[in-house]
C-alpha cells in the first residue's frame, strides 16, 4: 500500500472543499424551483419568443397572478404601431404639482402599494431658477405655493436612451414607436441603467410588489404594467397599454389642468406637433445629448 | 475546439437586434371604428345659484341651488345694469372676484340666457364662446387640447377625446384656479428620515 503523502491529503483536502464549494454554488437551485419553473427559467428574450411562446408566457403570467394575488387579469402582448412615434409635452405654467399623475401612474401600473412606487416624480422649482438640485419631491403644503413652479419627470423616451446602452443583456431596448420597454424577464436586475439614466427615471422592485387582488388593474401588456417580480427594473412606458391602442396615458387623464399633451409626432395635425411648432418648448438636460421625446414648455 | 460554438454564440448575441418572429415587430394596424368628434364635458347645473344653507346652529348644510327666475320671475330685470346694493345678502353669497365685471356683462336680460360682448344671446351651454371673448390664448390651447382637463383617447378614429367645460374646473363668479392639497407624498426610500 502507497503511503499517505502530504500530496494525497491535500488532493483530497481540496477534494472535499471543492465538493463542498459546488454545493453550495448550487444551492441557490433548490431554492429557486418553487418560483421559477423550468419553462421560466429557460424562456428567451422577448424579441427572439414566437407568437406561440408568448401566448403560452402571457397565458402562465395569468395564472401566476391569479395564484399569488388572487386575481383575473388579461396580459397581452401589446405591439406598436408602424409610422408612430409617440411624444409627450408638459406645460410648466399651468401645472400645480397636485401629484394626481403621480397618484394615476401608482395605480395604472401596478406599483407596490407599501412603498408608494410610480414612475414620477414631481419637483417643487423656484421660480426664475432650472436648478434641479435645490428642487423638492416631498413638499407637503398647499399648491401652488408662492414663488414655485411643478416639474414632473417621468422617463423622456430618449431617442439616444443610455439606459439601453448600459444594460448588459438587451433586457431594455427601443420599440418600434420610441418607447423604451424592458423584458422583465430577461432583466437580471443589476440596475446600471438605473445609474445610466441621467432623469432618475428608472425603479428597481426591492421586493416583489404587494397589491390588494381588488386594486390590481387587470389590462395588463406583458411589456408594461403586469406585476414585475422581484429584483427587475422597471419604467414609464407612456401606458403602451392604453396608447397603443389609441387611449390617453392614465397620467394624462388624471391631470386637472390639462398640462399634458399627448400624441403621435410623425402626425403633422396632432396637438403634439402644434405646440412643438408653436410653443417654446425646451427639453430637460438638453446638454446631455438624449434626444427626449418629452418636451416641457411655458405659457408666458 | 469549445472556443469556435462560443465565439459564434457570442457574435450571435452581440449582433442580433432583430425579431426571430419579424411579424411581431410592429402590431397590425388598428381598424378604424369610426371618426370621433370630441364632447364636451356638459354641466348639468347651469345658471344655477348655489347657495350656502345654514342651520340653527349655524352648520352648513348641504348647498341649495336656485335658478335666477326662481326669485327675480321671468320678466326681464328693468335696471340691468346697476351690481346688487352692498348690504343685501342673497349674491354676497357667491364669491365675486371676475376682474372688475359686473353681472350683466355676462348674464342677460332674459335670466335664463348669457350674452357675448356684442350683445348676442346665447345658451348656458355655450358658456365657451363667451369666457374665449376674454381669454383668447387659454382657448387656443384649449382648442389644441393644451389646456383644460382631457380624457379619452388621443387616436380619434379608436374613440372620442372627452373635454372638460370651462366651467367645470373654473366658477364662473370667482374663477381664478384654488390652491389644491397635494396627494400621494412621495416614499422614496432615500427620503426616510425626513421631518
Amino acid at each position: 500500500m502507497d503511503e499517505f503523502t502530504r500530496r494525497a491529503a491535500l488532493k483530497s483536502g481540496a477534494g472535499v472543499l471543492g465538493a463542498a464549494a459546488f454545493t453550495r454554488a448550487l444551492a441557490p437551485l433548490t431554492e429557486w424551483v418553487p418560483t421559477l419553473s423550468k419553462d421560466e427559467f429557460l424562456q428567451k428574450h422577448y424579441r427572439e419568443l414566437s407568437r406561440e411562446d408568448m401566448d403560452k408566457i402571457l397565458r402562465h403570467i395569468e395564472s401566476k397572478t391569479k395564484k399569488l394575488y388572487g386575481a383575473d387579469v388579461h396580459v397581452q402582448d401589446v405591439r406598436p404601431q408602424r409610422d408612430m412615434e409617440f411624444g409627450y409635452a408638459l406645460n410648466l405654467s399651468i401645472c400645480i404639482g397636485c401629484r394626481r399623475c403621480a397618484q394615476a401612474c401608482h395605480k395604472e401600473n401596478n406599483h407596490d402599494r407599501p412603498t408608494g412606487n410610480s414612475y414620477i416624480r414631481v419637483l417643487e422649482m423656484t421660480q426664475g431658477s432650472m436648478s434641479l438640485a435645490k428642487s423638492d419631491v416631498d413638499y407637503d403644503h398647499d399648491v401652488p405655493a408662492e414663488g414655485h413652479f411643478y416639474m414632473p419627470v417621468q422617463c423622456q423616451q430618449c431617442g439616444n436612451p443610455p439606459c439601453v446602452k448600459v444594460c448588459p443583456v438587451e433586457a431594455t431596448f427601443k420599440d418600434g414607436d420610441g418607447i423604451i420597454v424592458v423584458d422583465y424577464d430577461w432583466c437580471i436586475g443589476c440596475r446600471y441603467c438605473e445609474a445610466a439614466c441621467p432623469y432618475h427615471a428608472r425603479r428597481f422592485n426591492w421586493s416583489a410588489p404587494q397589491i390588494p387582488a381588488e386594486d390590481i388593474n387587470p389590462n395588463q401588456a406583458y411589456l408594461s404594467n403586469r406585476i414585475r417580480p422581484q429584483g427587475v427594473m422597471e419604467k414609464c412606458t407612456f401606458c403602451l397599454h392604453r396608447t397603443r391602442k389609441g387611449r390617453l396615458p392614465a397620467c394624462l387623464e388624471a391631470c386637472p389642468t390639462g398640462a399634458r399633451v399627448f400624441g403621435n409626432l410623425k402626425d403633422e395635425h396632432s396637438d403634439i406637433r402644434w405646440v412643438l411648432e408653436n410653443k417654446r418648448v425646451f427639453v430637460l438636460k438638453e446638454d446631455v445629448g438624449t434626444l427626449p421625446s418629452f418636451f416641457y414648455f411655458f405659457d408666458k | 475546439m469549445i472556443t469556435v460554438p462560443l465565439l459564434g454564440l457570442l457574435l450571435n448575441l452581440a449582433c442580433d437586434t432583430g425579431y426571430t418572429d419579424a411579424s411581431r415587430q410592429f402590431a397590425e394596424p388598428l381598424a378604424s371604428r369610426g371618426d370621433f368628434p370630441t364632447e364636451i364635458h356638459e354641466p348639468t347645473d347651469f345658471g344655477i345659484l348655489k347657495t350656502p344653507i345654514v342651520d340653527d346652529e349655524g352648520k352648513e348644510k348641504l348647498p341649495a341651488g336656485a335658478a335666477c327666475e326662481t326669485c327675480h320671475g321671468p320678466e326681464p330685470d328693468p335696471d340691468l345694469y346697476t351690481p346688487p346694493p352692498a348690504d343685501e345678502n342673497y349674491h354676497t353669497q357667491v364669491e365675486i372676484k371676475h376682474g372688475k365685471l359686473t353681472c350683466y356683462q355676462c348674464h342677460d336680460r332674459d335670466r335664463t340666457k348669457l350674452h357675448l360682448a356684442d350683445g348676442t344671446q346665447i345658451e348656458f351651454v355655450d358658456v365657451i364662446a363667451l369666457c374665449a371673448q376674454c381669454h383668447g390664448p387659454q382657448y387656443r390651447n384649449y382648442i389644441h387640447d393644451a389646456h383644460g382637463g382631457l380624457n379619452g383617447y388621443w387616436d380619434t378614429s379608436q374613440g372620442a377625446k372627452i373635454r372638460n367645460n370651462c366651467v367645470d374646473c373654473h366658477v364662473p363668479h370667482a374663477p381664478a384656479f384654488k390652491k389644491a392639497t397635494p396627494v400621494f407624498r412621495p416614499r422614496d426610500r432615500y427620503l426616510k428620515g425626513r421631518d
